[in-house]
């Protein structure tokens, strides 16, 4: 057998060649036979309790189906965790667009038509639309208190550290929310027949979500939902829960009509009706050092998570536990909260949580370093984590990452201590300011602590009598490579070639579940199931004889055919097992978090143009610590492709809210970075190898998320001098900071250099 | 309340796609992009945004980029379109679809065909494009993946590969 | 897409007299369309009320661009890609084809035409400012006749202009005679293409001995229409370029214009910008005007 490693080479995307010759088919590109569109009626008001429902004149009201709640034959709800977000509001609205009615018609037009000709009146309900509001609790909007979850870690003793301190340094960060922004729109086509029940195909992320949701939803047992995943043009985390929502509804028109239904979002619907980012609030007092160590603090970390609970405990959970970085904190108090507002809900992107905890942290550093004088290069030196110690939730650092050293590769790459030299001496002239900084965080990756315990993956392998391999997992492709890999994973342990493999596509009835594709985990530990499968066929071929130890292609489709002629079919399963020591502590938030952590430190160079105060990234390296590079090429562009959706959390995007509703629900004005606004992005990786992940991987895909945005507002500072402690960073908040620091003056003062 | 408003009548479009002559009855003001998908089945070209700003429903008209979003049907009368399936005998798709591939220029897929275009359109106007060129030529095709980087080494990989021949 | 095609009716004449006795027999009730991107757009959004539509796009006579010893004639329905390839625009009327450049993505560029820009009157327009200080000049016809109107004037109120209910425009008409001015050009926006503008600058400027000759600014974006700063010109003309003169003419910007607050930026900011911009280009001047 002496075909090249597979894993670790960057072998061609498995479903690459359908997608660059327009044959890849997402949901909108699919019809079934009498197929009718489906359409949502949406709140208009941010809170209130639905008094009438008119059907308007002008539209023949029996050619539409149309559902309500009422119709809902199983539980009213989208089951997630907390079960407390309907499908369709009954008498209550709590965010502007929050679903009402379906209605389902053959011709679009029509359709659209009706959905306009519905008015619906309401009794208006006091909203609240903030966090801080909501804090104050003079509105009840949710459960007892609007908290729909709160943490708390505490380690070492922080109330002692105060008096020892020679440095308190305070701050508070926020970062707004951020529209996921796939190029493909939310859409899914269901239909219902009596004896099979539901199939639904969409556009997703975790097909056995949205099987359990709708068997709630629809009172349905497991064998009468199926989900099907269709090619899916982008999430971001943002098909991670709302597919259920959608998949819902047209289920629902597709049980009451017995015919096909589809629906698609238009990109004004998408963005206004679905789930973003959740906004940010964290509030950091940290003891530091008379040399600028870390001796203790306290962080209070807020999210804004909208009317319903959904992902809010998770996204809270994982911001919670990355709040104090890849730094080493003898004492803290971890203070969390997700805070209920009337909009709609906030869920799952990228990061989820991580970047808006880490951007508090990075930015404080940089402001630790200000105060007590040092570099923020000395700062990150001074606190780094080192093997054996323990982190905020008192998980032992066993891996030999030596952070000292990742910062100093970083530096040399970007050309830091250079720079830092020059831009001093060209900033003494002209309007571009010039400055540079730095980020450096820890991913975790996998579900925390007994999450993996709890999903319980189940990975499956199959061999054809023709000796083709299948993979059979409910892990979906969304470009971030998902196909390749596994496939590439299962060659390696088969021996065979890469062109065998072929990858099922996620289907309920013939995959099992492996487990939602998130958290950054389905290399790390899917892969590592995979593998066991794959395994398990050469043993299972091994023990009847077929095959030797070693054997080629040929040889191994012998034995296939000739094990599948005497047994029928030849597949291996591999189920999660956890790691003996992994410990948490869910009741304390306490313990082994994660299975494994990246480590990365990113740099971004800046030019701040003082005649526009727009600010662009002139260069970017991030370099990462990443377990193994599984496929080169795939992992790159993840980085990338992270670096720049991150760049925009940054610097461009900007949701505008009025009265809990999206007002900028188009791309014209939802800004994100176009081909000529994005430095050179520089990409380099390290491998220390991960026991617990195929391979020795770890999770990659949204690790890039965390980094980019504090180290380019520390870039700014960096250039400005001013602090800003708010993102998205625009122009106009740029200015406005200049134009206070030079006060006393209007606005036709210059506030720039001149040449 | 208003009475339906007066229906407008179809009209013929008779076109060139892909090579093929296409002869249909529609409204004039439908979307080009609604009759390729719809009426001819070719849904290669996707709806991203319908406002002219995501580029992924990208087509050639007459041998240039338009949004074809933004193209009412009649205004195809007599014109030539080409769209992403009709690239597989021009003679650059085989070094730019191989290119694509080898660079990691598609991830999820959806922006690829308009921006395949993007650059079969580029890469006739400028056959040796430096990068801001790219960068300019493709600045209408957003992509949510990849950060555009490995689309870039794409297309200066196909340019190169197309020089070379 | 949120309307329904089957409202609409499209009808293609072909050539201008078609066009122009239709909108004689039934004026204000037929919209012109080009190239789409800005009608197109709207009827997607279900946003435009207007039922009926005239192709301009296969119109012959106003796709021509007739060059005249001291003048150009554009024709209304060319496109930005068509400016920015046509060798006289590109070097003497360099603020135009830029702004071609900017008007949305190649794909755009291919469709949108300097016609529909005008006529569209959007004071975000990114040819506007250009064709101001260009000192443009617009020939309107309908099956009245034929009559041109000097640009400056051209622009009534917030998308409004002294176009007839029965009219189109034919060409626009530039006088050739730039060639020796300084030409800087500036578009802010929310990021480097595909974007709207916040503030967009269009200057040109004559320098001589230290002294400005002759200076044109325009700025879109910061007012109801797009601007031609004529008091900020007047200030500068014949003076020497020093700081003092810098921040007054920026001052003199700042009194002028009337920006607002809306979705994409704020009325201080395009201020600031605005006169950062005209600082920036006084620079330029003064700096082009110390070599030989």
């Amino acid at each position: 057998m002496n075909i090249p490693h597979i894993v670790g080479a960057s072998v061609p995307r498995k479903e690459g060649r359908e997608k660059v010759t327009g044959a890849a088919r997402y949901v909108d590109d699919m019809a079934l036979p009498g197929m009718l569109h489906g359409a949502t009626v949406r709140s208009s008001v941010a809170r209130g309790k639905i008094k009438t429902i008119s059907f308007g004149p002008g539209v023949d009201w029996n050619e539409f189906v149309v559902v309500t709640a009422k119709d809902i034959p199983g539980k009213n709800c989208i089951a997630l965790i907390l079960d407390d977000q309907p499908c369709l509001a009954a008498g209550t609205v709590n965010h502007p667009e929050e679903p009402i009615l379906l209605l389902a018609h053959a011709d679009r037009h029509k359709l659209r038509k009706a959905v306009e000709a519905i008015s619906i009146e309401y009794e208006p309900l006091p909203p609240v639309h903030s966090m801080e509001e909501s804090e104050r609790q003079s509105t009840i909007i949710w459960g007892s208190d609007n908290i729909l979850k709160r943490y708390l870690v505490e380690k070492g003793d922080v109330d002692s550290v105060w008096k020892e301190a020679a440095h308190i340094v305070e701050g508070e960060y926020f970062t707004g929310a951020q529209e996921q922004l796939y190029i493909e729109n939310n859409g899914v086509i269901a239909s219902f027949e009596p004896e099979h029940g539901v199939t639904v195909w969409g556009s997703l992320q975790c097909p056995y979500y949205v099987h359990k949701a709708l068997m709630a939803l629809c009172g349905l047992p497991e064998d009468m939902v199926r989900v099907v995943q269709m090619e899916t043009g982008g999430a971001f985390g943002g098909k991670e829960e709302y597919p259920s929502m959608i998949a819902s509804h047209a289920a629902l028109l597709a049980i009451k009509s017995g015919k096909p239904v589809k629906i698609i979002y238009d990109r004004m619907e998408d963005m206004v009706a679905t789930t973003k980012r959740h906004p940010s609030r964290t509030r950091h007092r940290t003891a530091i050092s008379k040399e600028g160590k870390i001796l203790g603090g306290e962080i209070e970390f807020t999210i804004d998570g909208g009317a319903y609970a959904t992902l809010s405990s998770v996204v809270l959970s994982r911001g919670t536990i990355h709040a104090g970085g890849p730094y080493y904190w003898p004492s803290v108090r971890i203070r969390t909260k997700a805070m209920a507002t009337n909009t709609p809900p906030h869920g799952a992107f990228r990061g989820f949580g991580a970047p808006q905890s880490l951007f508090a942290l990075e930015r404080h550093m940089d402001r630790i370093a200000q105060v007590v004088g040092i570099s923020p290069i000395e700062v990150r030196r001074l606190n780094f984590l080192k093997t054996g110690q323990t982190t905020t939730t008192e998980q032992t650092i066993r891996e030999n990452i030596d952070l000292d050293r990742l910062l100093d590769r970083a530096l040399e790459l970007s050309g830091y201590n250079v720079k830092k030299k020059r831009f001093a001496e060209e900033n003494k002239n002209g309007p571009r300011q010039k400055g540079i900084g730095i980020a450096a965080f820890l991913h975790g990756a996998g579900f925390t602590g007994s999450g993996e315990r709890y999903l319980n993956s189940l990975v499956g392998v199959e061999a054809a009598a023709d000796g083709v391999v299948r993979v059979l997992v409910s892990s979906a492709e969304f470009g971030q490579g998902t196909n390749t890999v596994l496939c590439q994973i299962a060659a390696e342990a088969l021996g065979l070639p890469y062109e065998n493999i072929a990858i099922a596509q996620p289907d309920t009835t013939v995959v099992p579940n492996s487990g939602p594709t998130v958290a950054s985990r389905t290399a790390m530990i899917v892969g590592k199931l995979v593998q066991s499968a794959a395994r398990g066929i050469r043993d299972t071929l091994a023990k009847t004889g077929l095959l030797g130890d070693e054997y080629s292609p040929e040889q191994f489709r012998a034995a296939c055919r000739e094990y599948i002629a005497a047994h029928g079919a030849l597949k291996s399963y591999a189920r999660y097992e956890s790691p003996g020591d992994v410990y948490w502590d869910d009741a304390k938030y306490r313990g082994e978090a994660y299975a494994a952590f990246a480590w990365a430190v990113y740099v971004a160079e800046v030019t701040v143009d003082l005649t526009t105060y727009s600010v662009t990234v002139d260069d970017f390296v991030a370099l990462q610590e990443i377990g193994k590079v599984l496929n080169p090429v795939l992992a790159e562009g993840q980085i990338t492709g992270g670096v720049a959706q991150a760049i925009g959390f940054a610097l461009y995007e900007k949701v505008v809210w009025q009265n809990g509703r999206m007002l900028n629900n188009q791309m014209t004005n939802y800004i994100m970075p176009t081909s000529v606004d994005l430095p050179p992005i520089r990409v380099f990786f390290e491998e220390l190898g991960n026991v617990h992940g195929a391979h020795g991987a770890k999770g990659i895909g949204e690790l890039p998320m965390d980094g980019p945005a504090p180290a380019i507002v520390n870039a700014v500072e960096d250039a400005t001098g001013v602090r800003f402690n708010s993102i998205p960073l625009l122009p106009e908040d740029l200015f406005e900071a200049l134009f206070d620091e030079s006060a006393d003056q209007d606005v036709s003062s210059p506030v720039r250099g001149s040449a | 309340m208003n009475p339906s408003p007066e229906k407008g009548a179809k009209c013929e479009v008779s076109f060139f796609v892909n090579g093929k002559e296409t002869n249909l009855h529609a409204h004039p003001m439908e979307r080009l992009l609604d009759v390729l998908r719809n009426e001819l089945g070719l849904t290669g070209a996707k709806e991203g945004c319908g406002e002219g700003e995501c580029g992924s429903c990208s087509v050639l008209l007459d041998g240039m980029l338009v949004n074809s979003c933004l193209v009412p049907i009649a205004q195809t009368n007599g014109a030539s379109v080409v769209t992403i399936e009709g690239l597989s005998t021009h003679d650059l798709m085989s070094p730019l679809q191989h290119a694509f591939l080898e660079c990691g220029g598609a991830q999820c897929g959806i922006c690829t065909p308009g921006m395949i275009l993007a650059t079969v359109h580029l890469l006739e106007k400028k056959p040796e494009p430096v990068l801001s060129d790219i960068r300019e030529g493709l600045a209408g095709n957003l992509c949510r993946c990849t950060g555009y980087m490995q689309i870039f080494e794409a297309v200066a990989k196909a340019a190169q590969r197309r020089v070379a021949k | 897409m949120r309307a329904d095609p089957a409202e609409y009716k499209l009808v293609s004449p072909g050539n201008l007299q078609g066009v122009l006795s239709l909108l004689a027999s039934e004026p204000a009730q037929w919209l012109p369309i080009a190239g789409g991107t800005d009608v197109m757009v709207l009827y997607s959004a279900g946003k435009l009320p207007i039922r009926k539509l005239v192709d301009l796009w296969n119109i012959p006579e106003l796709r021509q661009i007739e060059v005249l010893p001291d003048r150009i004639h554009i024709g209304a329905a060319c496109t930005f890609t068509t400016l920015r390839g046509h060798e006289i625009i590109s070097r003497e009327f360099p603020l135009l084809a830029t702004a071609g450049s900017w008007t949305g993505g190649i794909a755009n560029q291919n469709r949108g035409t300097l016609g529909g820009n005008i006529a569209n009157a959007s004071p975000a327009a990114d040819s506007l400012p250009s064709l101001l200080v260009y000192g443009a000049e617009l020939t309107l016809i309908s099956m009245r006749g034929e009559r041109r109107v000097p640009y400056g004037t051209f622009h009534t109120g917030y998308k409004k202009t002294e176009l007839a209910a029965d009219e189109l425009i034919q060409d626009i008409s530039l006088p050739r005679k730039f060639s020796g001015y300084i030409s800087h050009a500036r578009k802010v926006g929310a990021r480097n293409a595909q974007a709207i503008s916040k503030v967009c600058l269009a200057a040109l400027g004559q320098i001589a001995s230290g002294t400005i000759r002759d200076v044109r600014l325009a700025l879109g974006s910061v007012a109801p229409v797009p601007l031609r700063l004529e008091e900020t010109e007047q200030l500068l003309v014949g003076r020497r370029i020093d700081s003092s003169l810098i921040d007054a003419a920026r001052k003199s910007v700042v009194d002028r214009i009337r920006p607002i607050d809306d979705i994409r930026s704020t009325a201080r900011y395009r201020s600031a910008v605005a006169g950062n911009l005209v600082a920036e280009f006084l620079e330029k001047l003064a700096m082009e005007g110390t070599k030989a």
